[in-house]
């Protein structure tokens, strides 16, 4: 034991006394949730219109002023023809157009029907679809208040209640999966060096001669930077709260618990890389470059899984973070206990294991 | 001019000597291609549906199945209280619960009104918008149906009715693929041209071969250009491939000219190229130079406009995007591919791509110094 923790005293000191490494392991994590955090939401609000009013009545005017006025709506530019839409459209200026047909308010009242139309930039076809659906209920308003709710007969009213998230603020599905991922690839980042520079820097020898098992050796490597994890994790905690708007509605320590499992996890993770890898470079390449692409893709908080090809929900199963996505979601946002997310975690703490295991299989303990 | 032409000569055979790098440069793009659009897929279809009916109706099944029927939700559960409903949307089971109150059927026909109760998991706030609203508008045509089947329609509309018609332009499919397949490509090119250029220079300094340019009479921008030439050519022929299978694959033929892509490629490649470059006559080892070009490509990966639209992003982080030449490109892309955009349209990305190209290269040029430390 006391061998094992002088050993653990070195590797702190590694750590310690590289100030430079040190601070980036502490900084990045922050600028990294702050700058993803914010940045990285479907929310759709500020969308550029273009309106090609016809009739420019009183009832077309009124609904022009309300769209523009809505907070989802930015009205950039009046058109004067279908060309000069096509034209506005080309040109990457706006995401819909509304046109107002001829004599639209004479037409409602004597009539009592006309039509509205609504062309949406479908390149991007989710924005294209809330846009649309944004203006209808707009438009829907209107109509109401001219109906000055006149019952109709047989009328089935729905009553929506948007659970958890009531103001569909982007960063209650972001926040958690940013988390994920940076947690993920820092913490993988970290230790995916340590065993490696060992190697390459000829220092291994000398912790092989020592009276040290592999499995001791492995575990304290990771110790130190445990330590350092945690402080991520509460900085992260810290900003998803106070900077992002992100509440933990569940139990913080259920939370923390389970965060400072994923962190052994991408700990573990990492060890392998290192024990596998020849040099650094290897390694960091690994860790960073082909890690991100899968994180980023598997986690499932920017796509969904279940839109996916069977063969790649199978292959998003052994992606960590996917299922440290769903308990942070679970946890923090709908403040559900440890009965919910019990799966995930057996799950992650198999991984662990495994991740452990195969490194101290494969340790080698003579030099090549 | 004789001076570039050795250096090209040196560089490309450099670069086809090693298989491992054609490898790379072309096997890894084109699979990454094929693989990613395929989990790249944001449409908002197959919704998890859960049913809590407390009538048990000809009206209540007629309802349900008519949510079904639309092909947008799917029925994954069944339960027989609000309290079992909401613990399958706690399980991730479902995403939106359909509440039937006793006496639906009762109510609609005898006091001429209902009311009908939607619980959506609102934690994705898009998905959960848009599950709302299918339901909502599914509900209105089956509440027009019901009105049908009771009174006979009259002849001229009663109230005022506004009709709201609407028409999706570009992408009337509303396929998912057609919007993230030019996005991705643009991607891929830009990774593997800046990364390898990044590695180039750095490189050289860590095998030692750079003293002997230094000693040679090779200027400092025929160094820069005989290493930009082969990476941009190679980029543009990654960029042909994709393009080759963005038509074949996925079958989406450019509205807009490819001669308009290809010109804004050029310029952009020499820019991003430059960008690659600029960083490696900074970094001392290849690890320093694959650090900061992680982080960068993080960002312009993510604050690209890529995966998540740039209008929902905050101004400052709107200014950023600014600053990222991959974000020019994306958008490009897509306008050309999607909205037939020509050379007129695109003027001002193509100067501020420029002003990109300039700036990075000229950079490098200074930057690059013949002296060692």
């Amino acid at each position: 034991m006391k061998q094992f923790l002088i050993f653990v005293k070195k590797e702190w000191l590694h750590i310690w006394r590289d100030r430079r490494t040190l601070f980036i392991l502490i900084w990045m994590p922050i600028v990294q949730i702050i700058l993803y955090g914010f940045a990285l939401t479907n929310e759709v609000k500020n969308s550029n219109i273009a309106i090609f009013d016809q009739s420019r009545d009183e009832a077309t005017i009124q609904i022009s002023d309300e769209i523009a006025a809505s907070r989802y709506f930015n009205l950039v530019k009046n058109v004067y023809s279908y060309k000069d839409i096509g034209a506005t459209f080309r040109k990457g200026k706006i995401r819909m157009a509304i046109v107002f047909p001829k004599n639209f308010r004479y037409d409602l009242l004597h009539s009592n029907r006309a039509q509205i139309q609504l062309i949406a930039d479908a390149s991007d076809p989710n924005t294209a679809n809330t846009l649309t659906n944004y203006a209808s209920s707009i438009i829907n308003d209107y109509q109401q208040a001219v109906n000055q709710n006149a019952e109709l007969p047989y009328t089935i009213n729905t009553q929506v209640r948007m659970l958890y998230n009531p103001e569909l603020k982007g960063a209650y599905g972001f926040v958690p999966g940013v988390m994920a991922l940076v947690l993920m690839l820092v913490c993988t980042m970290m230790t995916s060096i340590a065993i490696v520079k060992e190697k390459e820097m000829g220092t291994m020898e000398v912790i092989l001669v020592s009276p040290l098992k592999p499995f001791r050796i492995i575990i304290a490597k990771a110790v130190p930077y445990l330590f350092v994890s945690l402080l991520n994790i509460i900085s992260i905690l810290l900003l998803s709260v106070y900077v992002l708007g992100v509440p933990i509605v569940g139990s913080i320590w259920l939370l923390m618990a389970e965060s400072t499992l994923f962190t052994l996890t991408s700990l573990s993770l990492g060890i392998l890389i290192s024990n596998s890898a020849q040099t650094q470079q290897t390694a960091m390449f690994i860790s960073m470059m082909s890690l991100f692409l899968p994180t980023l893709l598997f986690s499932g908080f920017l796509f969904p899984i279940e839109n996916m090809p069977w063969p790649l929900q199978v292959i998003s199963n052994v992606v960590p973070s996917k299922w440290y996505y769903i308990i942070v979601k679970n946890i923090m946002i709908k403040g559900l206990g440890f009965e919910s997310v019990w799966q995930e975690t057996t799950i992650l703490i198999g991984m662990t294991a495994a991740l452990l295991g195969i490194s101290i299989y494969k340790f080698k303990i003579r030099l090549a | 001019m004789r001076m570039l032409k050795f250096l090209l000569q040196k560089e490309l055979k450099q670069i086809f000597r090693d298989p491992g790098i054609i490898r790379v440069l072309f096997i890894m793009p084109m699979v990454q291609l094929l693989i990613l659009p395929l989990a790249a897929d944001y449409e908002i279809k197959n919704i998890n549906l859960g049913v809590v009916d407390h009538d048990h109706t000809e009206y209540s099944r007629k309802l349900v199945n008519k949510i079904v029927a639309s092909g947008y939700f799917r029925l994954k559960d069944y339960s027989p209280t609000f309290k079992q409903g909401l613990k399958a949307i706690e399980l991730d089971k479902t995403d939106l619960i359909l509440e039937i109150p006793a006496h639906f059927e009762r109510d609609l026909v005898d006091e001429n009104k209902s009311t009908l109760f939607v619980a959506v998991d609102a934690i994705n706030g898009v998905k959960a918008g848009l599950g709302g609203a299918y339901v909502q508008q599914i509900i209105g045509d089956y509440n027009q149906d019901v009105r049908d089947q009771w009174i006979q329609t009259p002849r001229y509309d009663e109230q005022p009715t506004i009709d709201v018609v609407s028409s999706d332009w570009y992408n009337p499919n509303m396929n998912y693929r057609v919007f993230m397949v030019p996005g991705i490509l643009v991607m891929l090119v830009t990774m593997i041209g800046s990364s390898f250029a990044a590695n180039n220079i750095v490189r050289e300094k860590e095998m030692g071969t750079i003293e002997q340019i230094n000693v040679s009479p090779i200027k400092k921008y025929q160094f820069i250009l005989g290493k930009l030439i082969p990476f941009w050519l190679l980029a543009i022929s990654i960029l042909t491939i994709g393009l080759i299978i963005a038509r074949v694959i996925y079958g989406i033929v450019p509205l807009g000219s490819y001669f308009t892509i290809y010109a804004f490629a050029s310029i952009y490649l020499i820019a991003i190229l430059g960008l690659g470059l600029l960083l490696s006559t900074y970094a001392q080892t290849q690890q320093q130079s694959m650090l900061v070009s992680f982080f960068v490509t993080m960002i312009f990966n993510l604050l690209s406009g890529l995966y998540t639209p740039i209008e929902s992003m905050p101004v400052w982080a709107q200014w950023v995007t600014k600053f990222n030449p991959v974000s020019y490109f994306i958008e490009v892309m897509r306008m050309v591919m999607l909205k037939g955009s020509g050379l007129a349209d695109i003027g001002f990305q193509i100067l501020a791509i420029l002003g990109f190209a300039v700036f990075f290269n000229g950079w490098a040029i200074l930057n690059y110094s013949k002296r060692t430390g």
